[in-house]
């Protein structure tokens, strides 16, 4: 069998040869090495995204101290608050307790944010208080205890 | 005449064989790389599979969720960018519908209908819906935004080329630019502290259990069981995104 390839068919096949095999040694460089390896995307970029720094340490970092505090809240009904709800994020305070420390959050606003009477709320999602007629001369914790707040204070 | 009847068609059953035969070893071949031809990937069915949970009926709007999202993740302050956030809906006693979200609720919420003229009023707390089908990862040109394995949708921000097609195609608005890093910017279901055995922080802070997390893979998990005890739905459920946001009492002005 003798074929005849015409001339211009084998450069032809020369220019392909040279830009497929210029094509594959450029993507080997461009595509990262574990792209692909769990999907159609950079594989190394799942452990980049779950380095991310903390900055809520989470309830159980606030536990390691604060027991004390804790026992008073399970026997109340906010015994199901994260610390961290109220008292904002805690991770730096739970690497280092003693130079930071966390706000204190003891405004008429700080309750109300939850408690503030809207008819949004569902009647039995939560106890709702008119912060313009309950004890307006007063603040919250000066008769409630946040941990406690059915424990009341003299 | 019977003998020439037979070859031919024995042929042709040689022929068809193969051909079946080697399409089947072809897909087999391809399957083995399939994640380079399609978008969605092999499950590896050891890992949790995520889903969360919204109950309308117990969120007050506190927005303690938004706050502690934008600490947490280091979200842009400006009031425009959320990767979760809290709208109120009034629905008036003349069927029309009030619906504002001021500071994505972080500030609280203030009714500004009257008392008289309300006829139903609830919160909706939102984020990414982590959809199984979803439109953003299928839109990405380059493969910078992906379904994890457990399920959750995510971004590699040094691969993403900020070409925003995924900002447009996400049907929940919960994706944005990060105006420094000129990046797209979304919930990542804080994949950093699942990784290391913590709640995602809006579900940590929220103070009523109004949000839920679970494995929907694992039969016996809290959340399973509190799909299968309540009416829930996903937002707009003719999309298809598949979406693994499930809201319980969700009412139909909700968009």
């Amino acid at each position: 069998m003798n074929f005849f390839i015409p001339p211009q068919l084998k450069r032809l096949a020369l220019a392909f040869a040279i830009f497929i095999s210029a094509f594959l040694i450029v993507r080997h460089f461009l595509v990262p090495e574990t792209f692909g390896q769990y999907g159609f995307y950079r594989g190394a970029s799942l452990e980049e995204i779950g380095q991310t720094p903390m900055k809520y340490a989470g309830q159980k970092a606030c536990l390691d101290c604060h027991q004390d505090i804790d026992d008073l809240k399970q026997q109340d009904v906010h015994s199901e608050i994260s610390c961290e709800t109220c008292h904002g994020p805690g991770q730096k305070h739970s690497e280092n307790g003693d130079t930071t420390l966390l706000e204190l959050h003891v405004s008429r606003e700080s309750c109300g944010i939850c408690h503030s009477k809207n008819a949004a709320k569902q009647k039995n999602a939560i106890f709702q208080v008119d912060l313009l007629e309950h004890n307006t001369q007063k603040n919250c914790i000066e008769c409630h205890n946040p941990h406690q707040p059915w424990n009341m204070k003299e | 005449m019977e003998h020439e009847r037979v070859k031919p068609s024995r042929r042709k059953f040689l022929k068809t064989a193969a051909t079946v035969a080697g399409t089947a070893i072809g897909i087999k071949l391809l399957a083995s790389s399939r994640y380079l031809l399609f978008a969605a990937e092999p499950k590896d069915e050891t890992l949790p599979w995520y889903g969360i949970v919204f109950d309308i009926e117990k969120c007050i709007g506190c927005g303690k969720c938004a706050k502690s999202c934008k600490i947490e993740n280091d979200v842009p302050r400006e009031p425009f960018y959320f990767r979760t956030w809290v709208e109120q809906y009034t629905v008036k006693n003349d069927g029309s519908v009030d619906i504002i979200s001021p500071n994505g609720g972080i500030d609280g919420f203030e009714q500004r209908v009257p008392d008289g003229e309300i006829f139903k009023s609830y919160f909706v707390p939102k984020m990414c819906n982590h959809c199984s089908k979803s439109p953003c990862i299928q839109v990405c040109p380059v493969g910078a935004t992906f379904d994890s394995p457990e399920g959750i949708v995510l971004i590699d921000e040094k691969y993403c080329i900020g070409c925003r097609y995924c900002v447009q195609a996400c049907p929940y608005g919960c994706r944005f630019i990060h105006p420094e890093k000129k990046v797209a910017s979304k919930c990542t279901l804080c994949y950093h502290r699942l990784k290391k055995n913590l709640d995602p922080v809006c579900i940590e802070v929220c103070p009523t259990g109004a949000r839920m997390y679970g494995n929907l893979r694992d039969p016996n998990s809290k959340l399973v069981k509190f799909l299968k005890e309540h009416t829930t739905q996903v937002l707009r459920p003719h999309l298809n995104t598949g979406s693994k946001l499930y809201y319980n009492a969700l009412r139909m002005e909700v968009k």
